[in-house]
């Protein structure tokens, strides 16, 4: 009897390490939502719902994606922000201290151009203010019950999203990931001051996959002339000021005004539709993206317009 | 040191008291797991709700993703992110609001497979020990989330359907609180008798035979607010390929002063 009490006593001790979610696996991106942002990729100047500043407007207004083609610019790595707005999957282990047998970091990784992210959680304290950045900048992480919240700082600058939405080396980016059986939901609470006038939120769901062996770290890169425009020309791609005409291409497109496209906290909030109720009459047709999910398009019986435009004539058809 | 050591007394008394020993033993563990489950037994979904966790409130949806598809009406034909069957995209072809208003079904988008995705706010109160209402300004409409066990669906289906709703507090954490109330936990609610609706307002479809599977957390952020992730799995062997797997994100206020009761309008 005292045996089994001593046991008893000793599962309980180490109940709480045992208890915690094991997010450990291959978890595929479910793009059930936003996928054209999270697959093609957001259209140029399509801010709707982004609580950017003024700076983070002029400065996301000059972006030219054509930058990543670059060689200085091509091994750069996405901010962990990607890890909710790309297309990729995501792959989570868990590493172990033999001596202790305690969970010390919850490694993240599955695309090949965003950093891995080390989720420390034995408590080590951050890098020094004067220390460098690095891409996945320093995470450390706490259970709060079934959900592991993460916070991450240091890092760099880059984009929060594809079009040239910025994010500074000052964003503070808290994660909070909750397992119900075999869907993992991540949601992420970007605080910026430089390029933010409130937080933005957002989350995605990804489903554990068991066939699959999920990608691994980032590749090794090796910058080498794309373009030959770029190559050492010191040609730097980019809008001026005044210059950009795809808030008007947006605008038309979906008959969005277009201030509107171009964001602010005010539209992520449903009294914002008040300024849109007399404004705004649907497109007659969808002709563009219509019935892209998951892994690519929709199966080939539907017939729908997975990608690019139906319609040659289309006055944005023509720039295929 | 054993304790026979203490006793100086004889083989058949030490034999006794050893049988009493393990007997008690063996009732003292029983007692030991038995009383916080006859405990759970008698208290309600609302006196075991999470200490740190707290639902209730009014909540705003915050519309940072699929804009073009939430906050307005997207164009006809436009089913990104869903995975659609044919039947479904054929369905969703012959959207005719007017035919809805005509029909009085101007709130088919605003079934609990949709409305969860609107530009909204949610006012979540216990209506009674075992049930949380869930009313949204959007469409004026409310869902109940019922605990108790047997609640099944009688009468004919409605916009939101029935739903059954678990708390999953998950294994035991080390984070309990003394009363064994959990200082977490989320909830999982199953939603089924819809009558069949629209997954989005330009006539996306969802049948009677969808199930809705959602889970319901609430995470506390770094600048004092809460937020409440909602995990939505709709299961709709009529219209979709496969489960339609969505989240989203609603910001808790202080109080009612934005609450904004509106019409169901099945074209805006």
């Amino acid at each position: 009897m005292w045996r089994f009490g001593m046991l008893l006593l000793a599962l309980s001790a180490v109940s709480p390490l045992l208890a915690q979610a094991d997010l450990s696996g291959n978890w595929s991106a479910l793009q059930h939502q936003d996928w054209m942002e999270r697959g093609p990729g957001p259209d140029p100047a399509d801010f709707l719902g982004t609580p950017l500043n003024e700076q983070a407007l002029a400065k996301a207004l000059a972006y030219s994606i054509s930058q990543l083609s670059m060689p200085e610019h091509q091994c750069e790595l996405y901010p962990p922000t990607y890890m909710l707005i790309g297309p990729m999957s995501l792959k989570i282990r868990a590493i172990v201290d033999p001596t202790t047998d305690k969970v010390v970091d919850w490694r993240m990784s599955g695309a090949a151009d965003m950093a891995v992210t080390n989720v420390w959680m034995d408590g080590r304290p951050a890098p020094s203010e004067n220390a460098p950045h690095a891409f996945e900048g320093f995470t450390t992480g706490v259970w709060e019950g079934n959900t592991l919240t993460t916070r991450t700082i240091d890092i760099k600058a880059g984009n929060l999203r594809r079009n040239g939405v910025p994010i500074s080396d000052r964003a503070v980016i808290t994660r909070h990931f909750t397992r119900h059986g075999n869907l993992l939901t991540v949601e992420m609470f970007v605080e910026d001051p430089v390029y933010l006038t409130e937080p933005y939120v957002m989350s995605r769901t990804f489903e554990l996959n068991t066939a699959a062996p999920g990608a691994d770290e980032p590749y090794h890169c090796s910058p080498e002339p794309e373009v030959a425009r770029l190559g050492e020309t010191g040609v730097v791609p980019h809008i001026l000021p005044g210059e950009n005409t795809f808030p008007e291409e947006f605008s038309k497109m979906y008959h969005l005004p277009v201030d509107v496209v171009l964001g602010g906290a005010a539209e992520m909030y449903p009294e914002f539709r008040k300024q849109l109720k007399d404004k705004y009459v649907p497109p007659d047709k969808c002709v563009r993206y219509c019935c892209g999910w998951g892994g690519g398009s929709a199966s080939d019986e539907i017939k729908c317009i997975g990608v690019g435009f139906a319609d040659a004539e289309h006055p944005f058809g023509r720039r295929r | 040191m054993h304790w026979s050591r203490f006793c100086g007394c004889r083989a058949s008394v030490r034999k006794k008291a050893l049988t009493l020993m393990r007997i008690f033993g063996v009732i003292t563990l029983l007692l030991a797991i038995a009383a916080p489950l006859a405990g759970q037994a008698a208290k309600s979904a609302k006196t075991t709700a999470p200490t740190d966790a707290d639902f209730t409130g009014y909540w705003v949806s915050l519309i940072t993703e699929d804009w073009r598809w939430r906050m307005v009406t997207p164009a006809k034909g436009d089913y990104a992110s869903i995975p659609l069957t044919l039947k479904g995209k054929e369905t969703a072809d012959t959207w005719d609001p007017a035919k809805d208003e005509a029909a009085g079904n101007e709130c088919r988008s605003y079934g609990a497979p949709g409305i969860m995705r609107a530009p909204a706010r949610l006012h979540i109160t216990w209506q009674d020990e075992e049930t949380l209402k869930v009313d949204i300004d959007y469409g004026q409409q409310t869902r109940l989330l019922r605990f108790a066990n047997g609640s099944s669906a009688t009468g004919p289906a409605t916009w939101q359907g029935n739903t059954v709703a678990n708390w999953e507090a998950g294994p035991a954490t080390g984070q309990e609180t003394p009363s064994g109330r959990p200082k977490y936990a989320s909830i999982k609610t199953v939603t089924t008798h819809l009558r069949p609706g629209y997954l989005r307002k330009n006539g996306v479809p969802y049948s009677g035979e969808a199930v809705l599977t959602e889970y319901w957390d609430v995470n506390k952020e770094p600048n004092g607010s809460q937020t409440l992730l909602v995990t939505t799995a709709v299961h709709d062997p009529m219209y979709l390929q496969r489960d339609w797997i969505t989240a989203l994100e609603f910001k808790k206020e202080p109080d009612g002063s934005k609450w904004d009761p509106q019409p169901c309008n099945s074209r805006w």
